[in-house]
C-alpha cells in the first residue's frame, strides 16, 4: 500500500502522482514503439484502428463523460475530419495542412453545433445530435461536386515532407501512436486546468457550477469546440487508413459504436477511452475466432467427453449456423451494451480500479465501496 | 391542387404511422423519464409475431393481431422488468444506452430467428381502394388513419376516466408521491411499458402491407418517430400525433415538390428548427428548475 504525503496543493493535479506512473506508461509506450518490430502487419492494423477509435473516443469523453453532454452524432465531425482531408489532397494541399484544417473545420462545425445544444437538455440533445448526424450524411451524399456522392472519394498516400507515409507502414503507425499521445496529454492538461475542471463541474450540476461562476454556455460550446476538433484529426486519420471514404461508413451506427466505446470502456476517465476503443476494434477478430475456430473446438472437446462422432458432428454444425448467422455482431453489441450498463456501469476502467483495490487493501477489500448510488427523486425533466 | 391534397392525404397516413411511434416513447416518456429507444424495434418485434400467428400458424387475422398484442406486452414487461428496473435511478444517459442496446439486440435476433428478406401476410386491408371524387386512398392507409384515431381516443379515455389511468397519471407526475399514496408504482410502470408495447404492435400489424416485414424497419421508423415526439413536446399524447402527422405531411410534400434527398432531410430540418426555436414542442410545458 502506497500513501502519497501530499505537501502542496497543486500535488491534487499532479499528471503523474507518484514514480511509479513513470515506470508503467513508459513501459507500455515502449511496449508499442516496439511493437511492428515484433508483431504481424495485420495486429498492427489493428493497433492503427485502435488508435483512431482512442482518439475519437478522447474526444468524445470530453463531451459526454466531463462534461455530461451526450452526443450520438460524432460520426458527422468524423466524416468531416476525412472529407476536408480528401478534399483538400485533391487540390494539392499537403498534409500538415490538411491535418489541422480537418480538425479545424470540425471544430467549427461543434461550435456551430454547441450553440443551439446551449438551449437542449439530456434527451433533447441527444435527439438533436442524431438530426445532425443524419444532416450531415445526407448532405455528403447529395453535394456531388464536392464529395462525389455516394461514388465516395479514393485518399492517396500522405506525403509528409517528401517522404511517403503508406496507410500499412510503420511510419504511419508511429505518425498514429505520436497524435495519440500528443491528444492524450493535451485532453489530460485540459482536464486539470480550471477549463476541465469547469467541464466537471457542470457535469455534476448545472446550477450548482453557475452560481460558482462558472460561464456555461461557453464552456459547453468549448467542450463542443474541442471534442469535434480532436474527432476531426481522427477522421483525417481514418480517412487515410481507410484509403476510400464514402457517406455510407459514417452512419448513425458509428455514432452509437462510439459511444458505447464510452460506455464499455468507462464514462469519466481517459483510460475508459482506450478500453473502449481496444473492445470496439476486437469484437470483429474475435467473431472470425468465433465462427472460424470456436464449433471445431467445442466438437472436439464434446468428443473428448465422451460424446458420439455423430452427435458431436451435428454440435459442430449447428454452432457453425449460429457462429455464422448475420445479425451476430449486433446480437453481441446489443447484449454487451445491456449486461455493461446493467452490471458495471463504469466500464472496463471500473472493473479495473476494482481490482487493483482489492489487491491494495487485500484482505480488506469490501464490495460496499463501490455500491451505486440511486438518486430517485432527481428528476431531469425540469432542469 | 389534386396533387397537393392527394400528397397531403397520404402524409396524413404516413404521418399517423409516426404519431403511433411517438405515442410509444411518450407513454413511456411520461410514466418514466425514459427514452425508449426501441420503440421501432419493438414495433417490428410485433410486426414479426403477427406475421408467425397468421401467416405460418394459419390463424384468422384479428386473433392473431390479438395475440401479437398480448405477446409484445409480455416482452415488453419481461424488458422493463430485466433491463429497465435495476437501472432506474442511474443517469438518464446510461438508460437510453440500454435501450439501444436492447434495440439491437431486438433487431439482430429477429434477423436470426425470421430471417432477413421482406416478408408479408395476407390482411383485410391489402387491396382495394377508397376513392372520394378523384382523391385515392388505399385501404391499408385509411387503415393507419382510422387505428390512430380509435387509439387516440380510446387512450384518452383510459387516461382520463379509469382508475388506473389515473394511477398511470399520479405516477408520472411524482413517482415517490404516488408511491406513498398507495400506487403500487412498480407495476404501473411495466403497465405502461405493456401499453405502449401494445401501441407499437398496432403499427407494425398495420404498417405490415405497407412496408412489409423487415428486421430493419423499426430503426427507420423510430428515427422518424423522434421529430414527431419532440414537435409535439416529448410529453405529450395529443401532441405525438400532431407532430407524427406534421411530419408525415412535410415529408411527402418535400418528396413530392423538392429535389431528391429533401425528402429524408426535411423531417430533421424541421427538429433541429423547433428545438432550436421552442426546445419544448408545440404542446409541451416548460419547466423550470427551482433551486
Amino acid at each position: 500500500m502506497r500513501f502519497i504525503f501530499k505537501t502542496d496543493y497543486d500535488q491534487d493535479i499532479d499528471l503523474a502522482p507518484h514514480t511509479g506512473y513513470f515506470w508503467s506508461y513508459g513501459l507500455l509506450t515502449a511496449a508499442l514503439v516496439a511493437a511492428p518490430f515484433v508483431f504481424g502487419n495485420y495486429f498492427i492494423s489493428q493497433l492503427v484502428f485502435v488508435f483512431i477509435y482512442a482518439i475519437v473516443g478522447v474526444g468524445l469523453m470530453i463531451l459526454a463523460g466531463y462534461t455530461g453532454l451526450a452526443s450520438l452524432g460524432h460520426a458527422a465531425f468524423l466524416a468531416i475530419g476525412a472529407y476536408t482531408a480528401a478534399v483538400a489532397q485533391k487540390y494539392g494541399v499537403p498534409f500538415p495542412v490538411y491535418f489541422l484544417l480537418a480538425g479545424l473545420l470540425a471544430g467549427l462545425l461543434g461550435v456551430l453545433v454547441g450553440f443551439p445544444a446551449l438551449r437542449l437538455q439530456g434527451i433533447y440533445l441527444v435527439i438533436a445530435t442524431i438530426s445532425m448526424g443524419l444532416l450531415v450524411e445526407e448532405i455528403l451524399a447529395r453535394w456531388e461536386s464536392v464529395t462525389n456522392g455516394n461514388e465516395g472519394l479514393r485518399v492517396k498516400t500522405a506525403q509528409v515532407f517528401g517522404l511517403e507515409m503508406t496507410r500499412d507502414g510503420v511510419g504511419f503507425y508511429f505518425f498514429c501512436l505520436a497524435v495519440l499521445i500528443a491528444v492524450l496529454l493535451m485532453a489530460m492538461n485540459l482536464l486539470r486546468s480550471a477549463t476541465g475542471r469547469a467541464f466537471v463541474a457542470i457535469r455534476d450540476s448545472e446550477t450548482a457550477a453557475r452560481s460558482l461562476g462558472v460561464d456555461v454556455a461557453s464552456h459547453k460550446v468549448k467542450a463542443f469546440a474541442i471534442s469535434a476538433a480532436i474527432t476531426g484529426l481522427a477522421g483525417c486519420i481514418f480517412a487515410h487508413k481507410m484509403s476510400f471514404i464514402s457517406p455510407e461508413m459514417f452512419t448513425l451506427t458509428l455514432s452509437i459504436e462510439f459511444i458505447m466505446m464510452i460506455l464499455i470502456g468507462g464514462a469519466g476517465s481517459l483510460h475508459g477511452a482506450i478500453f473502449g476503443a481496444i473492445f470496439v476494434v476486437m469484437v470483429d477478430p474475435f467473431l472470425t475466432l468465433l465462427k472460424d475456430d470456436m464449433p471445431g473446438l467445442l466438437a472436439s472437446a464434446a468428443r473428448l467427453v465422451g460424446v458420439g462422432a455423430d452427435n458431436a458432428a451435428l454440435l459442430q454444425e449447428t454452432l457453425a449456423r449460429w457462429a455464422s448467422a448475420a445479425g451476430l455482431k449486433g446480437a453481441i453489441y446489443g447484449a454487451v451494451i445491456m449486461l455493461f450498463i446493467l452490471f458495471e456501469p463504469h466500464g472496463i476502467y471500473g472493473r479495473w480500479l476494482k481490482v487493483k483495490l482489492f489487491f491494495n487493501l487485500f484482505p480488506l477489500y469490501k464490495q460496499a465501496t463501490f455500491v451505486r448510488q440511486k438518486t430517485y427523486m432527481k428528476s431531469e425533466r425540469g432542469r | 391542387m389534386l396533387d397537393l391534397i392527394q400528397q397531403i392525404v397520404s402524409g396524413v397516413a404516413l404521418g399517423c404511422v409516426y404519431g403511433l411511434i411517438a405515442l410509444g416513447f411518450v407513454l413511456i416518456y411520461k410514466a418514466t423519464e425514459i427514452v425508449n429507444f426501441a420503440q421501432g424495434d419493438l414495433m417490428m418485434l410485433g410486426g414479426f409475431f403477427a406475421f408467425t400467428f397468421i401467416a405460418i400458424v394459419g390463424l384468422n387475422y384479428w386473433i392473431g393481431f390479438g395475440m401479437a398484442i398480448i405477446a409484445m406486452a409480455a416482452v415488453a414487461m419481461l424488458a422493463e422488468r430485466v433491463l429497465i428496473r435495476p437501472i432506474l435511478g442511474n443517469p438518464q444517459f446510461s438508460i437510453v444506452m440500454a435501450t439501444i442496446g436492447l434495440g439491437y439486440f431486438t433487431r439482430s435476433i429477429a434477423g436470426m430467428v425470421w430471417g432477413t428478406d421482406d416478408l408479408k401476410f395476407q390482411t383485410p386491408f391489402s387491396s382495394g381502394v377508397l376513392r372520394i371524387g378523384d382523391l385515392v386512398l388505399a385501404h391499408d392507409k385509411l387503415s393507419v388513419i382510422v387505428a390512430t384515431i380509435i387509439l387516440c381516443i380510446a387512450l384518452y379515455l383510459f387516461f382520463n376516466r379509469t382508475k388506473l389511468g389515473t394511477a398511470m397519471r399520479a405516477t408520472s407526475e411524482n413517482m415517490l408521491a404516488a408511491y406513498y399514496m398507495g400506487i403500487p408504482v412498480k407495476r404501473v410502470v411495466a403497465m405502461v411499458w405493456a401499453i405502449s408495447a401494445a401501441v407499437a404492435t398496432c403499427a407494425g400489424v398495420l404498417l405490415a402491407p405497407i412496408t412489409f416485414v423487415h428486421s430493419n424497419v423499426g430503426l427507420a421508423l423510430g428515427l422518424k418517430a423522434f421529430p414527431a415526439a419532440v414537435l409535439g413536446g416529448f410529453g405529450s399524447i395529443p401532441g405525438a400525433v400532431v407532430g407524427g402527422i406534421v411530419i408525415g405531411v412535410i415529408e411527402s410534400l418535400a418528396g413530392f415538390y423538392l429535389p431528391e434527398g429533401w425528402k429524408d432531410a426535411a423531417p430533421h430540418i424541421v427538429l433541429l428548427t423547433v428545438l432550436m426555436v421552442r426546445p419544448e414542442g408545440l404542446f409541451g410545458v416548460y419547466l423550470a428548475k427551482k433551486v
